[in-house]
C-alpha cells in the first residue's frame, strides 16, 4: 500500500517535472530574446544615448525582420538614465531581477557604466558598456566588455599623430567629467614613453561656458608646440572658439569625444583645422573600398540618415557594435545561457563592426588597439582622412 | 603680464555679466513674492533654444530674438498662473519646490520639443576679436555688457520713475500696506515672472554665441546666477548685477592665477565668506523682524 503510494507520487512528481520542463522549452523557442539597456536618451548625455537608443531600436527591428536570433525574435528593454549614475544602478537592479533580461548592452557614460559594474558582476549579467573610460575594463572585469575605443588609444593615436608633424610640446586642457579626467590621466601617463612633453595641464569645470582664462594660460606658457582638448559635449565647440578668438595658432588636437558633426557646427567655423581621432564610420565615403570597414560603415550610415534624418554620430556605432558582439555571442552559444554567451563573448575574433575589428580575449575585453582609429581633420565643414 | 590680466578680466567680467542678468530675474521675483525661481534657469535655456529653432524656421535674427523672447515671457506668465497664483497661500519654501519642478518641467518639453543637441548661434557682429592692449576681445562681450547697461538704466527708470515700477516696490516693501493702498499685489507678481523670463531669454540668446545653447544649459547658469543674486542680497537688483560680475571676475582670475581646478571652488568660499559676514548679502536690506 504505502509503496504503491510512494510509487503513484513518484509519478506524479515525475510527471508534473517533465511537463514543467518542457513548458519552459516550449516558452523558450517563443519567447523572445530579452536585451536590456539603459542609456542617457534626456540629460547632459543625450547626444550620446539619443543616436544609441536610435541605432539599437533600428538594428533590433531589422534583424527581427530577417528571423531575429536562433529563430527568436528580439525584445529591446530600454531604460532612461537622464545621465544620472544613481538611477543607472535602480535600473539595472530592475533589468536583472524584474525584466530578467538575457544581456545588458549600454550606458551611455563613463559614469553610468562604472556605478553598475559591480551590480552585474554579482548578478554574473554578461554586459557590453558603450562608454569610453578605460577603467571600465582595465583591469579586466569577468563580465564586462565594451565598444567604444578608450581614451588610451585615442591619445596614443594623436600623441603618434604629433610626433609625426615634428609636436612634442603640449598644452594640454580637460574638462572634469569622467571622460576629461580619465583622457588627461592617460596622457600624462602614456606622454613619457611617446617622447611628448606635456607644458601645460589646464582644467575647467562642469558646464563652463567660457575657457579663455585656462588657454589664455596656455598660450602663454613658453614653447607650447601644439595644443590639446580632452573633452566632450558643448566644451568642444566652446574650446574651439576660445582657441581661435585666442589666436592660439598651433596645431589643434581634440579627442574622438569631439567626433561628431555637432562639435563642427557649433564652432561656428572655429573648429577649421582641428585633428582628432575618430572611427572609420565618420569618414565612410572616404575609406578606399579595400579597406575592410568600408562595406559595414558606409550600410550602417546610409541605413541611419535615411530612416531618422540625421547625420551620424560615431556614438550610434558604438551600440550598432555592441549588438553586433551580443547576438553573434548567443548565435556561437546556441542559447542565451548567460555563461555560455559571456565565454562567446570574450572569444570574439576578427569581427568587422562599425568602430573598428574586434578581437578579444581573456585580458582584453574591449579588442580594439590605436590603429582602428583614423585620423580626421575638420575641412570645410566636413570631415577629411588624414592618410 | 597686463596683457594675461586684461584677458582673464574680460573672460570674467563678460561671464559675469550673464550670471548677474540671470540673477537680476531671481531678485525680482523674490521682491514681489520671497519665491526663489528655481525655473530662472531654464528661461536662459528657451531664449536660446527658441531663437535657434525660429532661426531654423527662416525667421531673420531681430525677429527670431524677439519672438524667443516673447515665447519665454509666455511660459513665465503660465507658470506664475497655472502653477503659483493657484497655490499662494502655500508656505514659500512649497512654491520654491514647485519652481523647481516647474524647471525638470521644462528641461523635459524642451527635448522633446526641440533636441537633445548643442547648438551655436551667429554672433551679432561677427567673431573677429578685437585686440585691445594684446587682450583678445570678442564683439559679443561688448554686445553682452552693452546690453546690461542698457537693462540697468531700463530697470531703475521702470522702478524709480513708473507707477508700476513704484508700486513693484512698494509690494517688496511691505505687501498689505500695498495692498490697502489699492495695488493689485496679484498682478505685481505676474508682472514679475513676466520681466524675469524676459530677462532670462534675452541672457540666453545673448551668451548662445559664446557658450552654446542646449537643453540643460540653464542648470548651471541658474546655479551661478543665483549665487549672484545672494552674493549681491537677494531682492536688491543692483546687487545682483555686482553679485555677478564678483563671482566672473573671481573665477577667471582663479582659473589664470591660481588653479583652473580650484576655479568653482573659489567662486562658492566667496559665497560663503560673503554670507558668513554679511548674512543679507553686500546690498540686501536688512530684515527687522518685530517680536
Amino acid at each position: 500500500m504505502l509503496k504503491k503510494i510512494i510509487k503513484t507520487a513518484a509519478i506524479i512528481i515525475v510527471a508534473t517535472l517533465g511537463c514543467a520542463g518542457l513548458a519552459t522549452t516550449v516558452a523558450n523557442a517563443d519567447e523572445p530574446i530579452k536585451i536590456g539597456t539603459f542609456l542617457s536618451v534626456t540629460g547632459g548625455a543625450s547626444f550620446l544615448g539619443d543616436p544609441e537608443l536610435k541605432t539599437m531600436q533600428m538594428f533590433i527591428e531589422d534583424l527581427n525582420a530577417r528571423g531575429g536570433v536562433l529563430n527568436r525574435q528580439i525584445e529591446l528593454i530600454h531604460y532612461d538614465t537622464k545621465g544620472k549614475a544613481e538611477e543607472a544602478g535602480t535600473f539595472v537592479k530592475r533589468l536583472i531581477s524584474q525584466d530578467k533580461v538575457d544581456i545588458i548592452v549600454g550606458g551611455s557614460t563613463s559614469g553610468n557604466t562604472m556605478s553598475v559594474i559591480k551590480l552585474i558582476q554579482k548578478a554574473e549579467m554578461p554586459f557590453i558598456s558603450l562608454a569610453g573610460a578605460g577603467v571600465i575594463i582595465n583591469p579586466v572585469k569577468k563580465w564586462v566588455f565594451k565598444t567604444p575605443h578608450t581614451d588610451r588609444g585615442a591619445v596614443e593615436k594623436i600623441f603618434v599623430d604629433m610626433k609625426s608633424r615634428g609636436l612634442t610640446k603640449v598644452g594640454m586642457l580637460s574638462g572634469s567629467g569622467g571622460f576629461g579626467k580619465s583622457c588627461q590621466k592617460n596622457a600624462n601617463a602614456l606622454a613619457g614613453g611617446a617622447g611628448i612633453e606635456i607644458l601645460a595641464d589646464e582644467k575647467h569645470g562642469k558646464g563652463d561656458t567660457d575657457m579663455t582664462p585656462q588657454i589664455t594660460k596656455i598660450k602663454n606658457t613658453a614653447g607650447v608646440q601644439t595644443f590639446l582638448y580632452c573633452g566632450f559635449g558643448a566644451t568642444t565647440s566652446i574650446v574651439a572658439k576660445n582657441v581661435k578668438q585666442l589666436g592660439l595658432n598651433v596645431p589643434h588636437y581634440q579627442t574622438h569625444g569631439s567626433a561628431s558633426m555637432k562639435f563642427v557646427k557649433g564652432a561656428d567655423g572655429a573648429a577649421e583645422g582641428v585633428r582628432l581621432p575618430a572611427a572609420a564610420l565618420l569618414v565612410a565615403d572616404q575609406l578606399a573600398d579595400s579597406h575592410p570597414q568600408k562595406a559595414i560603415t558606409t550600410a550602417y550610415k546610409a541605413a541611419y540618415e535615411s530612416r531618422y534624418n540625421d547625420s551620424i554620430s560615431t556614438f550610434g556605432g558604438h551600440a550598432y557594435d555592441g549588438l553586433l558582439i551580443a547576438t553573434q555571442a548567443m548565435e556561437r552559444a546556441g542559447s542565451t545561457d548567460k555563461a555560455a554567451v559571456r565565454d562567446e563573448i570574450e572569444k570574439t575574433n576578427n569581427l568587422i563592426g562599425v568602430d573598428g575589428i574586434f578581437s578579444m580575449s581573456a585580458d582584453d575585453h574591449l579588442g580594439l588597439d590605436k590603429n582602428s582609429f583614423v585620423m580626421v581633420e575638420v575641412k570645410n565643414g566636413g570631415w577629411k582622412l588624414i592618410h | 603680464m597686463f596683457a594675461e590680466f586684461l584677458q582673464y578680466l574680460i573672460s570674467g567680467v563678460t561671464v559675469g555679466a550673464i550670471y548677474g542678468l540671470v540673477g537680476l530675474g531671481f531678485s525680482i521675483i523674490y521682491n514681489s513674492s520671497q519665491v526663489i525661481n528655481f525655473a530662472q534657469g531654464e528661461f536662459v535655456m528657451i531664449g536660446g533654444m527658441a531663437t535657434v529653432s525660429l532661426l531654423a524656421a527662416g525667421i531673420p535674427m531681430p525677429l527670431a530674438m524677439l519672438g524667443a523672447v516673447a515665447i519665454a515671457t509666455i511660459i513665465g506668465m503660465a507658470i506664475e498662473k497655472l502653477c503659483i497664483e493657484p497655490s499662494r497661500n502655500a508656505p514659500v519654501v512649497t512654491l520654491i519646490i514647485i519652481t523647481i519642478g516647474a524647471s525638470i518641467f521644462l528641461r523635459g518639453m524642451a527635448e522633446v520639443i526641440w533636441d537633445r543637441n548643442f547648438h551655436s548661434l551667429t554672433p551679432i557682429s561677427g567673431d573677429t576679436p578685437i585686440n585691445i592692449g594684446g587682450a583678445m576681445l570678442l564683439p559679443q562681450s561688448i554686445w553682452i555688457v552693452g546690453s546690461l547697461v542698457v537693462v540697468v538704466i531700463a530697470l531703475w527708470y521702470f522702478f524709480n520713475r513708473t507707477l508700476m515700477g513704484k508700486a513693484m516696490l512698494a509690494t517688496s516693501y511691505n505687501r498689505l500696506a500695498a495692498q490697502l493702498v489699492g495695488i493689485r499685489v496679484r498682478n505685481i507678481l505676474l508682472l514679475s515672472f513676466v520681466l524675469s523670463s524676459a530677462l532670462g531669454a534675452f541672457a540666453g540668446i545673448l551668451i548662445a554665441p559664446i557658450a552654446m545653447t542646449y537643453s540643460t544649459v540653464g542648470v548651471m547658469l541658474g546655479l551661478k546666477g543665483f549665487s549672484a543674486a545672494i552674493v549681491g542680497g537677494l531682492g536688491n537688483p543692483m546687487g545682483a548685477i555686482v553679485g555677478g560680475l564678483i563671482v566672473g571676475i573671481a573665477e577667471a582670475m582663479t582659473a589664470g592665477y591660481i588653479s583652473s581646478a580650484y576655479k568653482d571652488a573659489v567662486a562658492f568660499i566667496i559665497i560663503l565668506g560673503v554670507l558668513f559676514f554679511m548674512p543679507n548679502g553686500l546690498f540686501g536690506r536688512k530684515v527687522v523682524e518685530k517680536v
